[in-house]
Formats: structure tokens, C-alpha cells, sequence
């Protein structure tokens, strides 16, 4: 293993917040962002104490893992990739066999004294393996190093929509192909990939997706054909949406919200009362936001000093950016309905902490750098 | 084969390219969300807000309360009295059969209730209080108190309801209401009658609807997905409807109706210098609070099939052959076309027949009533007289001269269903019936009999114009209005009466001194009546419902009752200033002396304020 650009990351300077680990910059935007989460959260659940503490302990957890995570060493983060990788597996084999059913879905492993999710863990784990792997190789990789690359990506994926959890294979699945894409492969090859995805698509759509899953997509070309069933998530939303203007209606003072015509307000659907209260005006600060962070992640990703930090990082913050999208774009009808939140806003703990603990190993990369001279 | 050996400023440089180009799709994709926005919140921002509006407003009628109905002394006809409704609010119960079964067990609940129950919830929303019984009574509110609250979604409302304190007396006047139906429901601007239950259904209540019913109100609100009322954000009150009163005296009709004995007939009494209507009454009467909130089909099934036929409006619908009371009006007639005076006369042995044919038109009195004229000819209601008169004056002079009073037409009072009569002329028989008009056909019309059909309404209406020498007059039941709000009064203008041409004015005096003498004079048909306080004029009549066949004799008593004469009377009183015109029909009566004639004095008692 070449490890020779990460041996002397021990030896940290004391540049600001590097002596914990921390990137200032990145600290302030997501604090920020959780903040603007948490004010819109109280909105949507109707001034409710208990949900806003609950999500205020979870924003805790989860900013805790990250600085814990800040300090482990990417050298050791490197080392436990392909164990994390395994382990991660024969946990999602576990959910299959003996997993938890809510919601008719099987995604959680009863430990006994916590519930766990092997397939978030697996949103950090999926992009890392790849990246180990790749990162010993010449790049970009040949052909059948791909193929490899693309196994490590593919065994996790399906056993994850076998759950089924449609939206977590998708971010899965993204993360791993950041990867490749950010390791330069060729585009020659990213064009067969592309033309093998294309014809998967029927295979996934006859014999794959789920009736409900097929019921989304149709529901979302259509949505008034079905306006009291699939259709009605997003005919509300998009009323949420348009009736907040340019001003947006204030905050607490959003009717769809507040009345309970907005259905999943305060989880996948928060982003809509986000629109209705606070307007165009608000939308644009919010993006803006999530822009600053991705815009000061992709440059510690280019300034990390070895291919695995790249990579690894690179990944996390496309990913990061295919929840916005994909959030946004389906509370406001562009995508159809799968269940991914919207980062740090929507109520709820397990993807958040998983989130966070993706930006404890980004700075982790980041702050471990080994000072070249200018 | 690659290059074994790392290259890590060539990585380093392809990775930066790569991440350029994820952040120019980063950007595209971000713009094309920020535009999707821009259209959802700029572009269609109307069109969501109207949406979004629509999804938490609604508007809740309040119903206006129904003008009330007063008869002119302001008594009350019509009123609205609160009654407990035990009412099932679909949305909130679970089981709704059990829930109705177990209902059935605490109070009473009739089969009818239930599939009228049923009919309205189809109809209805899933969030709509639905009437389940009317008219709980005391006691069986208390019991569903007890438990109340096991039965989620039942609820018991104070509504009101209509009521007629009268209860049948005056109902084929007054009509009555009842819950609208679909046929109507279809009919109707249906903002003001959101949330009404009723719609007048027959009589005055359908005539005024519009005034009666008032302007309804509403409430906008707010509420959750679940329907849930959170605020009233707008509260316009509704305007309650306006109150009527009539030119109907509940005294004389309740004496009319004493007075007709209980025989089936009409009733119609006006004031002939306006033509308000003093007293209307048809029997036999039914209660209209049967109907109010639908009557069950037993009990219709009575009224419909009864033989007495109690639903028919007789006043108004009843076409019945005037007989010797159109006497007065043919004899005027043929004295202003000249072709007859007082001094003409007929020697009556009985009957007459025409020339070159053996028919006899027989005289009521078979031993005949001598030499008559005129006057006579009124008095003793001779027909032969009239059969004379008939063979100087055509059918269609009769025709001419008899429509201006009124009849062959509607007289346009405030009621609807009204019939037209019918007066023959020989046009209408040859476009009816395809033949010329015979000679003799023109002396049984002479005496009211033949094809002339009258309503008894038509009949007081022209007796009225008789009495005022002439005046035309259109009879209507409404006397004035009065604004629910400020409490004032609109009297209600009559129409504009006309003026039939007289010819000679002594030909009508004449004519009227002769019906003063049918109740006065020892002779007169209606002597009975005669009364020392107040002037009385008028003619009787008898009119033949079934025909008697040549050389037969009529004998009341050997003819089932159906089949017996209609008792009918004509008059008016004061005789110089006139106040009241009146007509009666007792159907199967017999005699209208002996008859008709003591039901219009009767009533003419209670108007001068002699109780009987």
C-alpha cells in the first residue's frame, strides 16, 4: 500500500481549528444550515417543544460524530475501508434474514438496545471501498478494474432494493459512480455505462421496483389522476410551493402547513413549508447555503493530497448535492416520490447522522493534510 | 496494457477537471430547480394561491328564517316553531346501520324515516349533519341525552321548522312547504337555497316564495384537511324573509267552513271595490303540517285516493256549470244589447220547445211560472223566460258580453294552477268539436247550463263587477308586506281596474234591484237569507250534474248523492255601497236556496260583525 501522502498527517499545525480537526468554514455553513432547519422544523410542526428538542439532541449526535470522526486519521480510515466494507455486507445479508419491518419495508436490525440501519452506514462505506480500491491503481483504471469497482458498488445496491429502499440504493448507487467518475475513467466508458444503465431500467422497472415504487413514478407525470391517493403528496406540495410567492406567507403562517394539508411537513416534505413561508426569496438563501457548502467542499476535495481523500471527498459532496436535488426535485414535481430527506432540515436521525459523520471524514482528509511548503 | 507506475500530478490534474465538470452539472442542475421554483412561486403563483385558498376556505350557508303569514287582522297562518331533530353527521360515525338500529331502540324511528334518511345522504356530504327524525318530543330528547355519548356523529338540533297553527283551514289557500326535491333542487339558484330545507310547495307559500324566503347568509371559515371548523373569518348574517299578510279573514273562513256542514264545495268571498280576497275556502280540507317534512305514504295514499278528494282546490280548479246564477249576467246582456226591457215578458206554462222539434226545455217548476218578465224571471229563476230570451240573442253576443266579467280566463289571482272555465261560442265549438253551434244548445246556455263551465272564484269575481256596475277586477289573497328588518308596511297595489262599457246604466240597477228581490221578496228563491241588518242581493242556482232523459222526472231522493244537483248562490251586500261579493258551491247540495245561499250569509254575518 502507498500510504507516503498520508504519513506525516499526524503532525498537524495549528492553523485555525486544525489543532481539532475542524474546518472553520464548513463548521459555520452547517451550522447555519441546521439552525434554518431548526426554525423551519418548530414552523412545521406546529410550534411543537418536544420535536424541536428531539431534533436539537439528534443535530448534537450527529455534529459529535463528526468531530470524533474529524480526529480519526485517514490512514486508518484507509486501513478499515475493505473490514467496514465487509461487515457492512453481512449486516444488510442480517437485515434480510432477521431485519425489523416498519412501514413494510425491512431496513433495521434490532440490536437490542438500539435499531440499527446497516444501509446508511453503507452510504460512507460504498464510496470509501471504491476509492480504496482505486486509489492503489494507476488511474484511470482499466477496464476490468471497473468491473471490480462497479461489483463493490452493485452487491450492496441490490441487496439494499431488496429492503427495498428505493432512495437509499439511488444515493448508494451515485456515491459509488462519484467515485469512479471523479477517478477520470474514460468516457468512453462512462458512455457504456450508460447505455448498460438505460437498459436496465425496464429490467428494474418489470422486475425490480416495487407497485408502489411504479405507482410514484406513473403519479408523477400525472398527479391529478390519482388526487387523493399517490397523486395528492405532490398536487399539496406544489400548492405549498406556489401559494408562498415571491415573500412567502411568514413564518407559523403557512395554511398548507399549519391546516395539515401538506402531508410528511416536517420530514421529506419540509422543503415545501420552507417554500410557503419564507418565498422565493427564502428558497434562494436556503440554496445558497447548501451551494456555499459544496462550493467549500469540492475545494477541499481538490486540495486533498492523496487520491483516496479526493475521491472519498468528492464523492460525499456530489452525494450531499443528489439529496438537495433530489428532495427539492420531487416536492416540487420534477422527480417522483422517493424517500430521501432533505440534508439537515428534515426532521428525523438516522440519515442525519450519517450526513454528519460524512463532513467528520471530509475534515478529517482535510485537516490531517501534510503542510507542503508554500 | 496501463502504466503500472502512478502518476499523481496526471490524478491530481484529471481529478480537477472531473470536478469542474460536476460542478458546471451541480450548477445546471441547481438552475433548473431555482427555475422550477420561479415558475411554481412567480409564474403560477395566482394559480396556487387560489388552489391553496380553496383548500382551507369554506363557505357555510346560514339560512335565512321564512317570512311569516299573517291574515289581515294579523293573525298568524304561517309560522316557524323550533323542533328538536335528531340529526347523524356521516364522517363521524363508524357503522352507521349500527348506529341507526341502535338509535331505533331509544326513540321511535319509522321505516319512512330511514329511506328519507338514506335519500338525503346520497345526496349529501360525508360532513353534513343528516335529519334522521323530526319532531322529538320532549321526553325522547332526555333519553338520547343518557346516551349521547356513546353514539359519536349523533347529534340532536333545535331547527325550525314550519308550522300551521290553523292546521287545515285555509290550506288550498295558504298552501303549504316541504323539503325541496331534486326536480326543484335543479331549478333553483342554489347559493340562496344552500342550506335552506324548505320550499313552498302549493298555495301562497309557492306564489311568494321569493318574498317568504329572505337572503341567505354565510359564514367563511377555515378549516383543516379533516374539515374542521378553526375560525370564522367572515360572518354575513342572513336576511330573514319578509312577512305577509293576507287579505284573508281567518273568522270567515273558519264560518265557511262551519257553514258548508261538512259537504264538499267552495267558498269565495272579495272585497268587489279592490278585489281582495276575504275568504277562500275549499272542502274538504286537509293539514298542510302533514307535508312539512314530507308526508309518509300511507297517509298520501289517503289523501290522493280519497273519493271526497280532498287535495283538489275547488275554488280554483273546480269546474263546475253555473246554472241559474249566470241568469243575472245573460239577462244584463240582452237588456244592454237591447234586445229586451223590463216590459217584456213570457206567459211559462212549464217548458217550450223550438219550431219543427218535439224537445222540450223543460222549466225546474214543472207547473210553470205564468206570466213573467225580467224580474220575475230572476226572482223565481224562471228558465223558460231565459229559453225566450235565448231565441233573440246568438251564442256568440252571450260569449262577447259574458267574458268581460272574467270568465273563459284565468283571473289572475295570486295562486297558481288556476283554470280558465269555459264560456261557448260558436267558433269554439266548430274548432273543438267540428260542428255548427245549434239553437238549442244556445238556450241551455242561457241559464248556465250546457258547455259553460265556471270556478267558483270566477263566479265571486264576476259578481263583484256586477255589484260595482261594471267595474272589472283582478281578486289577489296579498294584502301587504312587511320588511322582516324595519317592520314596515308596503301595501300592495291592486291592479288597475277596468271599466266595462255601460250601456244603460238603469238596465244594471234594474238587474240588481231584481237579485235584491231573490232574497227579499216572499218569492224570491233565497228568502231564507233575508237579513234586517244588512242588504243583501243575489241569485241562486242548481245545476244539473246528470242529465235526466226526456219525460223523466228529477226526485232528489231516488239518485245516488253523487249524481245530484250542484247547490250554487251568487252575492253581495251592502246592496248600494257593496264590501263584499261572494259565491258558494256545494257540490251535490241540491237546492242552492236552501243550501248555498245560508253559507254565504254566514259568512256576510261574520263581516258586518254579527256571530252567528
Amino acid at each position: 500500500m502507498n500510504l507516503s501522502g498520508l504519513s506525516h498527517s499526524q503532525e498537524s499545525n495549528t492553523r485555525g481549528g486544525q489543532f481539532i480537526h475542524l474546518d472553520i468554514p464548513m463548521l459555520l455553513g452547517l451550522l447555519v444550515l441546521s439552525l434554518a432547519g431548526l426554525m423551519i422544523l418548530y414552523s412545521a410542526s406546529g410550534e411543537d417543544m418536544g420535536m424541536l428538542q428531539r431534533q436539537a439532541v439528534r443535530l448534537g449526535l450527529g455534529f459529535a460524530v463528526m468531530v470524533a470522526l474529524a480526529q480519526v486519521s485517514p490512514i486508518n480510515l484507509l486501513r478499515w475501508t475493505p473490514w467496514l466494507f465487509g461487515i457492512g455486507l453481512l449486516l444488510l445479508i442480517g437485515v434480510l434474514l432477521f431485519g425489523h419491518t416498519g412501514k413494510g419495508a425491512q431496513r433495521w436490525l434490532d440490536l437490542g438496545f438500539f435499531k440499527f440501519q446497516p444501509s446508511e452506514m453503507m452510504k460512507l462505506v460504498v464510496p470509501m471501498m471504491v476509492a480504496w480500491y482505486l486509489h492503489q491503481k494507476p488511474l484511470p483504471c482499466s477496464k476490468r478494474q471497473l468491473g471490480v469497482a462497479l461489483l463493490f458498488i452493485a452487491i450492496p445496491v441490490i441487496l439494499i432494493i431488496q429492503q427495498p429502499d428505493l432512495g437509499t440504493s439511488l444515493l448508494i448507487a451515485s456515491a459509488g459512480v462519484f467515485v469512479l467518475l471523479l477517478s477520470g475513467i474514460s468516457s468512453k466508458h462512462i458512455f457504456i455505462s450508460i447505455g448498460t444503465l438505460s437498459l436496465f431500467a425496464p429490467i428494474m422497472w418489470f422486475f425490480v421496483m416495487h407497485d408502489y415504487q411504479r405507482q410514484r413514478v406513473l403519479t408523477l407525470f400525472n398527479p391529478e389522476s390519482d388526487p387523493l391517493g399517490a397523486g395528492y403528496h405532490i398536487i399539496q406540495s406544489k400548492i405549498a410551493i406556489g401559494s408562498g410567492g415571491l415573500y412567502g406567507k411568514g413564518w407559523f403562517n403557512g395554511t398548507q402547513s399549519q391546516l395539515d394539508f401538506l402531508p410528511e411537513r416536517h420530514t421529506d416534505f419540509i422543503f415545501a413549508v420552507f417554500a410557503e413561508e419564507f418565498g422565493f426569496v427564502g428558497i434562494i438563501a436556503l440554496l445558497a447555503i447548501y451551494m456555499f457548502i459544496i462550493l467549500r467542499g469540492l475545494q477541499i476535495a481538490a486540495q486533498a493530497q492523496d487520491t483516496y481523500g479526493r475521491l472519498v471527498v468528492g464523492s460525499l459532496i456530489f452525494t450531499f448535492f443528489i439529496y438537495i436535488f433530489v428532495n427539492i426535485g420531487m416536492v416540487s414535481g420534477l422527480l417522483p416520490v422517493v424517500g430521501i430527506p432533505l440534508p439537515l432540515v428534515s426532521y428525523g436521525g438516522t440519515s442525519m447522522v450519517t450526513i454528519m459523520a460524512g463532513f467528520g471524514i471530509l475534515m478529517s482528509i482535510h485537516t490531517h493534510r501534510k503542510l507542503l511548503p508554500a | 496494457m496501463h502504466n503500472a507506475i502512478k502518476d499523481h500530478k496526471r490524478e491530481a490534474r484529471l481529478f480537477t477537471v472531473r470536478v469542474v465538470l460536476g460542478l458546471l452539472c451541480v450548477i445546471i442542475l441547481l438552475s433548473l430547480l431555482v427555475s422550477r421554483m420561479a415558475y411554481l412561486q412567480l409564474e403560477s403563483h395566482q394559480h396556487f394561491t387560489t388552489l391553496s385558498e380553496k383548500n382551507r376556505l369554506r363557505l357555510l350557508p346560514e339560512p335565512p328564517i321564512r317570512g311569516l303569514i299573517y291574515d289581515r287582522q294579523g293573525r298568524v297562518l304561517a309560522e316557524n316553531i323550533p323542533s328538536y331533530t335528531l340529526v347523524i353527521t356521516p364522517e363521524r360515525v363508524g357503522d352507521l346501520e349500527e348506529t341507526v338500529a341502535r338509535l331505533a331502540t331509544i326513540v321511535e324511528i319509522s321505516e319512512f324515516d330511514i329511506k328519507r334518511f338514506e335519500k338525503q345522504r346520497k345526496r349529501g356530504r360525508r360532513f353534513h349533519a343528516i335529519p334522521l327524525r323530526f319532531r322529538l318530543s320532549d321526553e325522547e330528547v332526555a333519553r338520547l341525552a343518557v346516551d349521547r355519548h356513546q353514539l359519536p356523529g349523533v347529534d340532536v338540533e333545535a331547527r325550525l321548522i314550519r308550522h300551521y297553527p290553523f292546521n287545515e283551514l285555509s290550506v288550498h289557500a295558504l298552501g303549504y312547504v316541504g323539503r325541496i326535491n331534486e326536480h326543484e333542487l335543479v331549478q333553483l339558484d342554489h347559493a340562496q337555497y344552500a342550506g335552506t330545507d324548505y320550499i313552498g310547495k302549493a298555495g301562497i307559500e309557492k306564489s311568494y316564495e321569493n318574498i317568504l324566503h329572505g337572503q341567505v347568509g354565510y359564514k367563511r371559515v377555515e378549516t383543516n384537511v379533516r374539515g374542521r371548523i378553526l375560525r370564522t373569518l367572515e360572518y354575513v348574517a342572513p336576511v330573514p324573509g319578509d312577512n305577509i299578510y293576507l287579505s284573508l279573514d281567518i273568522d270567515m273562513q273558519r264560518a265557511a267552513k262551519h257553514a258548508m256542514k261538512g259537504e264538499n264545495g267552495a267558498v269565495v268571498a272579495l272585497d268587489p271595490r279592490n278585489g281582495q280576497v276575504l275568504a277562500m275556502i275549499s272542502t274538504p280540507e286537509y293539514d298542510p303540517n302533514w307535508f312539512v317534512n314530507g308526508i309518509n305514504s300511507t297517509r298520501y295514499k289517503g289523501l290522493s285516493q280519497s273519493a271526497e278528494q280532498p287535495l283538489f282546490n275547488r275554488f280554483l280548479q273546480g269546474r263546475y256549470p253555473p246554472g241559474s246564477t249566470l241568469k243575472p249576467f245573460t239577462g244584463l246582456g240582452a237588456m244592454e244589447l237591447g234586445l229586451l226591457d223590463e216590459r217584456d215578458h213570457t206567459n211559462c206554462h212549464g217548458w217550450m220547445t223550438l219550431p219543427g222539434n218535439d224537445r222540450r226545455y223543460r222549466d225546474w217548476k214543472k207547473q210553470g211560472h205564468g206570466r213573467t218578465d225580467m224580474q220575475k224571471a230572476i226572482v223565481e229563476s224562471c228558465d223558460v223566460y231565459f229559453y225566450e230570451l235565448a231565441m233573440k240573442m246568438s251564442i256568440d253576443q252571450m260569449y262577447d258580453f259574458l267574458i268581460q266579467f272574467g270568465f273563459n280566463q284565468r283571473t289572475g289571482i295570486d295562486l297558481g294552477g288556476e283554470s280558465s272555465g269555459l264560456i261557448p261560442s260558436s267558433e269554439w265549438k266548430k274548432r273543438i268539436k267540428g260542428e255548427r253551434w245549434y239553437l238549442g244548445e244556445t238556450l241551455i246556455s242561457s241559464i248556465g247550463q250546457g258547455f259553460n263551465l265556471t270556478t267558483p272564484l270566477q263566479l265571486a269575481v264576476a259578481t263583484g263587477s256586477l255589484a260595482m256596475g261594471g267595474r272589472r277586477m283582478y281578486p289577489q289573497l296579498l294584502l301587504q308586506i312587511e320588511d322582516a328588518l324595519s317592520g314596515t308596511l308596503l301595501a300592495q297595489t291592486i291592479k288597475q281596474a277596468n271599466q266595462i262599457t255601460v250601456h244603460n246604466r238603469e238596465n244594471w240597477d234594474y238587474m240588481i234591484d231584481a237579485m235584491e228581490k231573490v232574497v227579499n221578496s216572499p218569492r224570491g228563491t233565497a228568502r231564507s237569507i233575508h237579513s234586517e241588518t244588512f242588504t243583501i242581493a243575489g241569485k241562486t242556482g242548481t245545476a244539473q250534474v246528470f242529465g235526466i232523459a226526456q219525460g223523466e222526472e228529477y226526485d232528489a231522493e231516488k239518485i245516488a248523492k253523487k249524481l245530484r244537483d250542484h247547490a250554487l248562490f251568487i252575492g253581495f251586500a251592502p246592496i248600494d255601497n257593496p264590501e263584499i261579493a261572494i259565491a258558494v258551491i256545494v257540490e251535490n247540495g241540491g237546492s242552492g236556496g236552501s243550501v248555498a245561499a245560508p253559507v254565504a250569509r254566514a259568512v256576510m254575518d261574520v263581516y258586518f260583525g254579527k256571530q252567528p
